[in-house]
């Protein structure tokens, strides 16, 4: 019996531990570039102090996230009395598996060329798991996990802020699931497949971006998945100014920063899919093919176009962190279920009919003709839901309480009071307690 | 005041218009904001190194010094209005009779406890022959109580090293106050006019 591990075996394990390597280090910089992008916006010059340690060499604060990260893990790790100690615990760990595993099927670049290693299927996926038919299903199955983390750890903390936002993580990311999945749906409809390389691919191969093709689709799962990333402005399960720090609020030392780490992966996840699925992957007009036979140069190429586009993302996601305010939760609620929803779906109609109808298009139109009826339709939709949506839903500034009277009526609420105290049924609970 | 006071203006929110309620035109116009800032002139300074600007030494309150006067002599004339005007007490005078024959007292001790200090400049304004003033000295640090506790002849080095770059304020008031300083709204001579 052979007890050596097979290629494919190994193959795997070198992508896991580049993938949780480099996922790592990423979270730790984007903690970096927040904090600058944060500086930035608000004129200030953000940190710029800590580079090599025991040196004076500075490298503008590059050496920032080890200091934090030595920090945080020396860190007293406080229980509180009072917790449910087995969930306490788990659910960091719940949370950081999830948002770990769903990398093993998302694609961080094209192929490699052959590498002629026997064992091993040619040509190498920049993919944990390839050949995973299900990958967008694990991606949002995961993801749903993950939010059981935050769940148990509001739960678990016996802290009325971790509750709450406990509570209130669970109704957000409930309701964002919907227009995240009707937005992805229609991405499914035109790629015809779940797997997230085939779905790259197929933008490759057309040259058109599902965001120019299904623009509906992309606005609602972008916000959608600003929700899910719990990203402001959707950040209420821990907006700090309310619920001190909401599901965490009881976390400290290194189970705080699995749940901080778990955070940038769920912001990073966001970004791949936004760009797997929406904006061409690792697909470049001009600059890479959509061949599926490359070169090193090509390999590594796609690679980095693939990252650029996620750092671009993420930039623009810590960029909206300092441009919108955080929505009430009436009017978070509001947006998913009479907005998103609704567009969503309008989306998923206009996508579904181009698709269908597609092969008749082709056969009146020609092919090119027809290519341009397929975006123009989209479009015209998104336009026309867009302009709806704006001018029909209720605008969520209002907050004032409906009341029946002016509650300032003092003669009203005298002879109110006089009536009822008169009134054989007096039994009024809120009257006799007002006495 | 009652909420039915014909005092109170109530004022109703503006209903929003189409581009408000379109959401992206804001949306945007906020980003473009978000993204201007982001290049424009940063207001902090790297510290140590770079110096922050103080716009006015004459208001700025920071280190106090003791004033000379012409012959070299502590201005300080023992009258004690300044230990009294002072709500942190921190300010301890030490009189005797004066060598000179212009004043009958003066500070034999004069000792100021920067750490009880809480820079309120009220022993300046009280000072009838501005003999102690706050100088534009703000990075004030010590490894010790001890150090921190300034004597008449630590004060009077304090005026030593910054009577060049901040002539004492009776002085530059006489010639011209103010103007000197920091430029008067909407003078033509805007920035002429830095002492440093």
């Amino acid at each position: 019996m052979n007890l050596l591990p097979s290629a494919a075996t190994l193959a795997a394990l070198v992508k896991i531990g580049l993938l949780v390597g480099g996922l790592m280090t990423a979270a730790a910089y984007l903690v970096l570039l927040e904090r600058w992008i944060a500086a930035w916006v608000q004129d200030r010059r953000g940190p710029n102090r800590v580079g090599i340690p025991l040196t004076k060499i500075r490298l503008f604060g590059l050496g920032q996230p080890l200091a934090d990260g030595l920090k945080i893990i020396l860190k007293e790790d406080f229980t509180p009395s009072g917790v449910d100690r087995v969930l306490y615990n788990a659910a960091p760990l719940v949370i950081l598996a999830a948002s770990l595993a769903i990398f093993a099927a998302i694609p961080f670049g094209s192929v490699l060329p052959p590498l002629g290693i026997p064992g091993l299927p040619d040509p190498v996926p920049f993919l944990v798991a390839p050949g995973l038919d299900v990958g967008v299903l694990w991606v949002f199955a995961l993801s749903s996990i993950a939010v059981y983390g935050v769940l148990l750890g509001g739960w678990a903390s016996n802290n009325k802020y971790g509750f709450l936002g406990g509570l209130r993580s669970s109704a957000q990311l409930v309701a964002y699931e919907i227009p995240l999945g009707l937005g992805l749906l229609g991405v499914v409809l035109a790629a015809g497949s779940l797997r997230l390389d085939t779905i790259m691919n197929a933008q490759a191969e057309s040259g058109v971006w599902y965001a120019f093709a299904q623009p509906l689709g992309f606005i609602v799962f972008m916000v959608a998945s600003f929700a899910e990333a719990a990203r402001l402005p959707f950040d209420l399960p821990e907006a700090e100014q309310e619920l001190v720090g909401g599901y965490h609020t009881e976390y400290s030392g290194i189970k705080l920063l699995l749940f901080l780490v778990a955070e940038f992966l769920h912001m990073i996840t966001a970004a791949f899919l936004i760009v797997i699925l929406f904006l061409g992957g690792w697909h470049l007009w001009g600059v890479t093919g959509s061949s599926q036979e490359i070169g090193w140069i090509q390999a590594l190429l796609r690679f980095g176009i693939l990252s650029g586009k996620i750092l671009g993302v993420i930039v623009f996601f810590m960029l909206v962190r300092w441009s919108w305010p955080r929505f009430r939760f009436d009017q978070l609620m509001n947006l998913a279920w009479k907005v998103m929803l609704p567009l969503g779906l309008v989306n998923l109609v206009t996508v579904a009919t181009v698709e269908e109808f597609r092969p008749q298009l082709v056969a009146a139109l020609g092919p090119g003709f027809a290519a341009a009826v397929a975006i123009a339709l989209p479009w015209i939709a998104c336009l026309v839901g867009w302009l709806v949506a704006g001018v029909f839903t209720p605008s969520g500034t209002d907050n004032t309480p409906i009341l029946t009277h002016d509650p300032l009526d003092i003669e009203r609420e005298l002879a109110e009071h006089e009536r009822l105290e008169r009134s054989p049924r007096n039994l009024s609970p809120t009257l006799v307690g007002s006495r | 005041m009652k909420p039915t006071d014909p005092a109170i203006t109530w004022l109703e929110e503006k209903p929003l218009g189409l581009t408000e309620r379109l959401y992206l035109p804001l949306f945007f116009q906020g980003l473009s904001t978000t993204a201007r800032h982001m290049v424009s002139r940063k207001v902090t300074v790297n510290y140590p190194e770079v110096r922050p600007t103080i716009g006015n030494p004459l208001i700025y309150r920071g280190v106090h010094r003791l004033n000379r006067d012409d012959a070299g002599r502590v201005k300080c004339v023992a009258c004690f209005l300044c230990a009294t005007a002072c709500p942190a007490h921190c300010i301890d005078i030490v009189a005797t009779e004066s060598p000179w024959p212009d004043r009958e007292k003066y500070p034999e001790s004069f000792t100021i406890d920067e750490l009880r200090c809480i820079f309120c400049g009220m022993c300046e304004e009280a000072c009838p022959v501005d003999a102690i003033e706050l100088t534009s000295l703000l990075d004030l640090t010590g490894k010790s109580r001890e150090e921190m506790i300034f004597d008449k002849e630590k004060l009077l080095s304090v005026y030593d090293m910054t009577k060049d770059a901040e002539p004492m304020k009776s002085k530059t008031l006489a010639a011209g106050g103010m103007a000197t300083f920091g430029p008067a709204p909407g003078s033509p001579a805007a920035g002429a006019g830095g002492h440093h």
